[in-house]
């Protein structure tokens, strides 16, 4: 196997006394999907920031592609190749769809004219079924829209790897099997997904790997279906008294 | 396809008709187009931080004065007249580009007040540099031989020109990445630096580009008023007035600032003109009832729909009463 395209070697972050994330180690190989999981405040965004450069890391090392990119500026990280999509959306809201999507392009993905940048975006348009809003401002879509968008002006940045942020929070389940199709082809690709997600049924269906984060610290890693029946996240997610219960439950019935 | 060439075939109108007036019209009205071509040129420049990239730059009376003194001292030491203008042009980018870096990792009101006081700190290092700029005295700058009408003809032409320079950049960063960027930076800055802007390297050629035609402009003008002081050289109207001028036209597009600079010099005269006890209230509250209701500017108006409306309304059958 080769070497893995993302790497975190020992990762940390305190904000003030807490330890945002803790020692934290994890490697991505080329083309897998892996899924982050853990509970609200497990430090799943922040680990996020910390690679693509938004906040420097207190310790530890991130390497993409062999290259060491500690403390990239976000930026950098984007014209590398490491791109991610904003749990909470940020279009551009004035600029029309297919401008928002250009931006990618130009910038991210090294395009070298505004033509050409919107011609690359034009594609991204047509791949993500957004080509019928192209003129419209990105304000105009609606959130599932606007969710796909970020995942257009993702793809037109030519990422190696993605990093998608909840990008099913808020949708219904018509949308959600939309988006789910959808990250489907982008893997097709070839590019490398590490998927941030509290829906499970998007975590089993999509994910080759799990990894759980908690306090900061990773605490499973593993396929899906044993994921599930790890006590450690259970108790992650449920808290001490009830996964004790629950796994008497199990035993009882 | 003639809505593209729209702005660029009203520009060279006004460009005509401003470069007509020694032809045609009064000493006064001379006067006023040198006015109004300077700060066209000044309400261009600011459009590349304030309108492009959205940062409330209130520094365009530190670069305009600064640009004045570089060109006037250059002037009192023998450098040639153009030369001294170019001298101006290079110190204040430089001054710019190396503040720049600093004042703009600032935001919002923060910056809009980081950039106030640097008129401030530059006025009061001129004033008090009494050994090289003369202090509150001012300082004489050698003048043009001919009378004030042929100065006034001469400097209406170098208006103009650095007019037009200002406005050809202004399309060219327009249709460029370094516009898309600073489009970018303006609606959304964490985005922007998500799809690989370098926006630190953009907000500071935005602002230097916001100084470089404040150099030659202050330094033309030195040299044409024949004497400088630090009140007249570093005044805060004439840094709030730039904003109110691109703002009233359009911020961010390519004829906004153009069109903001002339209705706002025209009103100023008809004020002036009409109304001398109140003419500065007057005007100062069509300003705010404009930027009330108008916050994109002159051009955002709907001009076709308004006019369809108008013919419509003209054609409706009058009904007897």
């Amino acid at each position: 196997m080769s070497a893995p395209i993302l790497v975190a070697e020992r990762l940390s972050r305190r904000f003030g006394g807490i330890h945002a994330i803790d020692d934290l180690s994890f490697a991505l190989n080329e083309g897998e999907i892996v899924a982050l999981i853990g509970p609200n405040g497990a430090g799943k965004t922040t680990l996020v920031n910390l690679i693509t450069g938004v906040h420097p890391p207190s310790a530890g090392r991130v390497k993409f592609e062999g290259e060491d990119v500690t403390g990239q500026r976000p930026f950098q990280a984007a014209r590398r190749g490491l791109a991610r999509t904003f749990q909470i959306v940020q279009p551009f809201p004035r600029m029309t769809v297919l401008e928002n999507v250009a931006a990618g392009a130009l910038f991210g993905g090294g395009q070298p004219s505004v033509a050409a940048a919107m011609d690359m975006a034009r594609e991204q348009l047509a791949f993500t079924g957004l080509t019928q809003f192209a003129d419209r401002p990105a304000s105009a879509l609606t959130l599932a829209g606007r969710k796909r968008l970020e995942l257009a002006k993702s793809m037109a940045m030519r990422p190696k790897v993605l990093m998608l942020d909840e990008v099913n929070a808020g949708l219904n389940s018509g949308e959600i099997d939309g988006a789910l199709a959808l990250i489907r082809r982008i893997a097709e690709r070839g590019i490398t997904i590490l998927i941030i997600e509290h829906l499970m049924k998007v975590v089993m269906s999509l994910a080759q790997r799990v990894l759980v984060l908690h306090h900061g610290q990773l605490i499973a890693e593993g396929v899906p279906g044993d994921i599930v029946r790890n006590e450690k996240v259970i108790e992650a997610y449920l808290g001490e008294k009830f996964a004790r219960r629950f796994s008497a439950e199990k035993l009882n019935g | 396809m003639t809505r593209r060439w729209l702005p660029y075939v009203i520009f060279a109108v006004w460009v005509i008709a401003l470069a007509s007036t020694p032809f045609w019209a009064t000493n006064y009205i001379v006067r006023l187009a040198v006015m109004i071509a300077m700060f066209t040129a000044l309400t261009l420049s600011w459009n590349f931080i304030g309108g492009f990239a959205g940062y409330p730059s209130f520094s365009t009376a530190a670069f305009f004065g600064l640009g004045c003194y570089a060109g006037a001292l250059a002037q009192r030491a023998g450098v040639p007249m153009v030369a001294a203008w170019l001298i101006a042009t290079v110190v204040v980018s430089l001054f710019a580009a190396a503040l720049g870096a600093i004042i703009l990792k600032l935001k919002g009101h923060y910056f809009a007040i980081g950039s106030i006081g640097i008129v401030e700190v530059v006025r009061l290092v001129i004033s008090s540099w009494g050994s090289l700029t003369g202090g509150g005295d001012g300082l004489n700058v050698p003048l043009l031989t001919g009378g004030p009408n042929a100065v006034a003809r001469i400097f209406l032409v170098v208006m103009l020109a650095i007019m037009i320079i200002a406005f050809l950049v202004t399309v060219y960063v327009d249709r460029s990445r370094l516009g898309f960027g600073l489009r970018c930076i303006q609606q959304n800055e964490d985005a922007a630096d998500m799809v690989g802007v370098n926006n630190t390297l953009y907000k500071v050629i935005a602002y230097t580009l916001s100084a470089l035609f404040c150099g030659p402009i202050g330094a033309a003008y030195a040299s044409w008023t024949g004497y400088i002081d630090p009140t007249d050289s570093f005044s805060i109207i004439m840094t709030i007035k730039v904003p109110v001028m691109c703002l009233l036209g359009g911020p961010g597009t390519v004829l906004g600032p153009v069109v903001g600079t002339a209705a706002f010099m025209l009103l100023e005269e008809v004020f002036w003109a009409n109304f001398l006890d109140y003419n500065r209230a007057i005007l100062g509250a069509v300003i705010v009832l404009l930027i009330f209701f108008l916050p994109r500017g002159l051009l955002a108006i709907p001009y076709g729909k308004l006019g369809a409306r108008l013919v419509a309304l003209l054609q409706r059958p009058k009904v007897a009463s």
